[in-house]
């Protein structure tokens, strides 16, 4: 590939951050292709911004390079980077106006006048915030201020935005409107996006990709699809949604299809799941979500599509969109069935808690991680 | 509740009454002074008739007049010096990481703490020895020797108002967002640009207040100029005590109030320029938890917000 259509790209190659003798950062890889809305996913500490400061130049790595738009910017410092951030805590200057603000970065790169004037006119317009030009940063609301920090990185035209966790200090309606907002620029700018947050619906919500990490480590890079439907570990299945997780052990299976025990005693066919580091005797995590699960009563799973096994009722709960049944298996583990309530009728019938009641799943929408 | 009101109302009645007198113990005596300075009896405590005399036999004064010029420019001088090397210094403190930061950060304050009357003795004797030792490689005489008189006085006022310099603008340093400077080197702003562009108006407010007071501490300083002065070189507040050691001079009382009106008039304006500056940057990033609850609350916040933008062009 040459460098014109890299324009873009950022690659971390065996990315390693320690401070002192912590590790905020492990041995990451990753390839975020050009153009795309990424984000980083994970619990608080996990190394999130210690990642994307490695991108915009504020730390340095240990160990590891980072390519951006097809080139070596390891040691490049941050003023010379074709990125720009976002911050969380929006850092505009106070001393200056929105629009000064906003021409910053093209009066440091001594534009010349007229441009940056309608440059600034046109990004601000971006941002629906043509006619606050003139104010100060403090005189506008917190997604104000939000849209003038974007206002002020993508007038740069950089080859990639990072955004750090820019949402989290808005009220919850406004988080929900920005969140559609930056879908939108995104789409308009074409520009790579790298987004952090520790925010799964946010994630999910906005990225083309998420990649879900969790000590310094990636644990699974894909679609929101992937991650949700097809969790590669257990802590992706766990931190992503609500889940059901059963201990297990492989028993045996070939290329397409792995059998389990579970530690009910059930024997159970997940298919396909081709891994081959699941050879007997491996013990697993089965993980199917709540939604995916069928409750009925006994006999009332077609076992050749799907999996099935036996248990008794324990606890119906109405949500009021939905109703959550609660299922004890043989020796005593719980599973849980979640089922929207449709124009007033009982979704799961006439089952009543201490029914006897067979749960199951299609073949194919429970995982096994370890 | 009943028996705690009048112990409140008392409470109220010692602090309302703590402040008045603390202000009865300034002022009186700043008005008694101004007050005396267009008093005609030359002497004694009673009020022969309102005169301007005094202020014109000050301008024939020339004693006080050199010693007041002195002390501007020394003032004025070791402002300038300490304001740069102060901002500097906190700089170097708060944002660079070396060894003995710690130290340097804790000492740092020792010319604010210690006595005026240790650091004037230090000065004297540190003074006297390389004056001593120059005068000695120079080869200079009783004649032409070098003497203290102005520059080290400039030096040693330089080195407490520094001091101050560096406390205020810390003060401020610490309460600047760090990711201010990242964000404009984020934008393409190298550590130069960064500094005269975000840095340095940023924290404004503290190196002008540190400004004043540098300028203040080093136009009245008594006891370490006293030190260090020379026969060359007064400056006003040591002239003022001489002359008012062989007389009662009314020209003192008179060029009191001229430096308390300037100083007053120097505070205002400073008060009036920081007060701009904060109305026009006024921070309205609430944490969500502070958010206006009730309606009322919000119209009241909305109003304020109106208000505010109403000086805006
Ligand atoms: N400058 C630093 N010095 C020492 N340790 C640091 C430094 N910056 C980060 N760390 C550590 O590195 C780890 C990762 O931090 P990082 O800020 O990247 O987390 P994060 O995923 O962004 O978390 P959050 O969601 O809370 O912002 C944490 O354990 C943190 O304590
Ligand atoms: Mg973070």
């Amino acid at each position: 590939m040459d460098q014109h259509s890299q324009r873009g790209t950022v690659s971390l190659r065996k990315v390693t951050k320690r401070f002192g003798d912590a590790v905020a950062v492990n041995a990451v890889n990753l390839e975020v292709e050009a153009g795309e809305f990424i984000s980083l996913l994970g619990p608080s500490g996990c190394g999130k911004t210690t990642t994307l400061r490695m991108i915009s130049g504020f730390e340095l790595p240990t160990e590891g390079r980072v390519h951006i738009s097809g080139r070596d910017a390891t040691d490049t410092p941050p003023h010379l980077r074709t990125v720009n951030s976002v911050f969380q805590s929006y850092a505009l200057f106070g001393h200056m106006t929105v629009a000064e603000n906003v021409a910053f970065g093209l009066r440091v790169k001594r534009r010349d006048k007229p441009t940056i004037e309608r440059k600034v006119q046109e990004t601000l317009d971006l941002v629906q915030l043509s006619d606050f030009g003139s104010r100060f940063p403090g005189q506008l609301s917190g997604g104000q201020q939000q849209r003038v920090a974007l206002a002020r990185a993508v007038i740069n035209e950089p080859d990639v935005l990072l955004l750090d966790e820019p949402l989290s200090a808005l009220d919850l309606k406004l988080r929900q409107a920005m969140r559609y907002e930056l879908t939108r620029l995104h789409d308009e700018l074409a520009m790579t996006f790298v987004f952090v947050t520790h925010d799964q619906t946010e994630a999910i919500t906005m990225s083309d990709r998420i990649a879900v990490m969790d000590q310094g480590e990636i644990h699974q890079l894909g679609t929101p699809v992937d991650i949700y439907e097809r969790p590669a570990t257990r802590f992706v299945a766990e931190f992503i949604g609500e889940v059901n997780m059963l201990e297990a052990t492989v028993v045996g299976g070939d290329g397409t299809r792995t059998e389990v025990l579970l530690s009910s005693g059930d024997r159970l066919t997940c298919a396909p799941v081709g891994d081959s580091r699941l050879t007997p005797g491996v013990s697993v995590v089965l993980t199917v979500r709540p939604q995916r699960v069928l409750l009925t009563p006994e006999g009332g799973i077609d076992s050749q599509e799907h999996a099935s096994l036996r248990g008794e009722l324990r606890e119906l709960l109405f949500l009021g969109d939905s109703t959550r049944g609660t299922v004890g298996l043989a020796d005593g583990t719980e599973l849980v069935a979640v089922r929207h309530n449709e124009d007033g009728t009982h979704p799961f019938g006439t089952l009543r808690p201490g029914d006897r009641v067979d749960v199951g799943w299609r073949h194919g929408t429970a995982c096994l991680v370890q | 509740m009943i028996r705690r009101r009048p112990s409140r109302r008392f409470a109220n009645l010692a602090i309302g009454s703590a402040s008045v007198l603390v202000y009865v113990f300034f002022y009186v005596p700043v008005a008694v002074l101004v007050l005396f300075s267009f008093n005609q009896a030359r002497t004694g405590g009673r009020w022969g008739g309102f005169t301007t005399e005094w202020y014109s036999a000050l301008f024939d004064n020339d004693r006080l007049i050199t010693a007041a010029q002195n002390s501007l420019l020394i003032a004025v001088v070791a402002t300038a010096v300490a304001v740069v090397l102060g901002t500097m210094l906190s700089l170097a403190i708060d944002r660079r990481t070396f060894r003995g930061r710690t130290a340097a950060q804790q000492v740092v304050y020792l010319p604010v703490i210690a006595p005026e009357i240790v650091t004037g003795v230090a000065l004297l004797a540190f003074f006297s020895l390389t004056l001593g030792r120059l005068n000695d490689l120079l080869g200079r005489g009783a004649q032409d020797a070098l003497r203290m008189g102005r520059p080290t006085i400039i030096i040693a006022h330089v080195a407490f108002c520094t001091a101050f310099v560096a406390l205020v603008v810390r003060s401020s340093l610490r309460t600047l967002d760090p990711s201010l400077e990242e964000a404009a080197q984020d934008l393409g702003a190298n550590a130069w640009t960064t500094f005269w562009r975000v840095t340095l108006p940023s924290i404004m407010p503290g190196v002008l207040g540190g400004a004043l007071l540098a300028f203040t501490l080093s136009l009245d300083n008594f006891v370490i100029t006293f030190f260090v002065s020379g026969p060359g070189a007064t400056t006003l507040p040591i002239e003022v005590f001489g002359q008012l050691r062989r007389t009662i001079s009314p020209e003192v009382n008179a060029i009191s109030t001229l430096i308390f009106g300037a100083s007053t008039l120097l505070l205002v304006g400073a008060l009036v320029v920081q007060s701009t500056v904060s109305r026009q940057r006024s921070q309205r990033i609430r944490p969500l938890s502070r958010q206006p609850r009730n309606r009322a609350a919000q119209a009241r916040a909305t109003q304020a917000t109106h208000t505010q933008l109403e000086g805006q062009p």
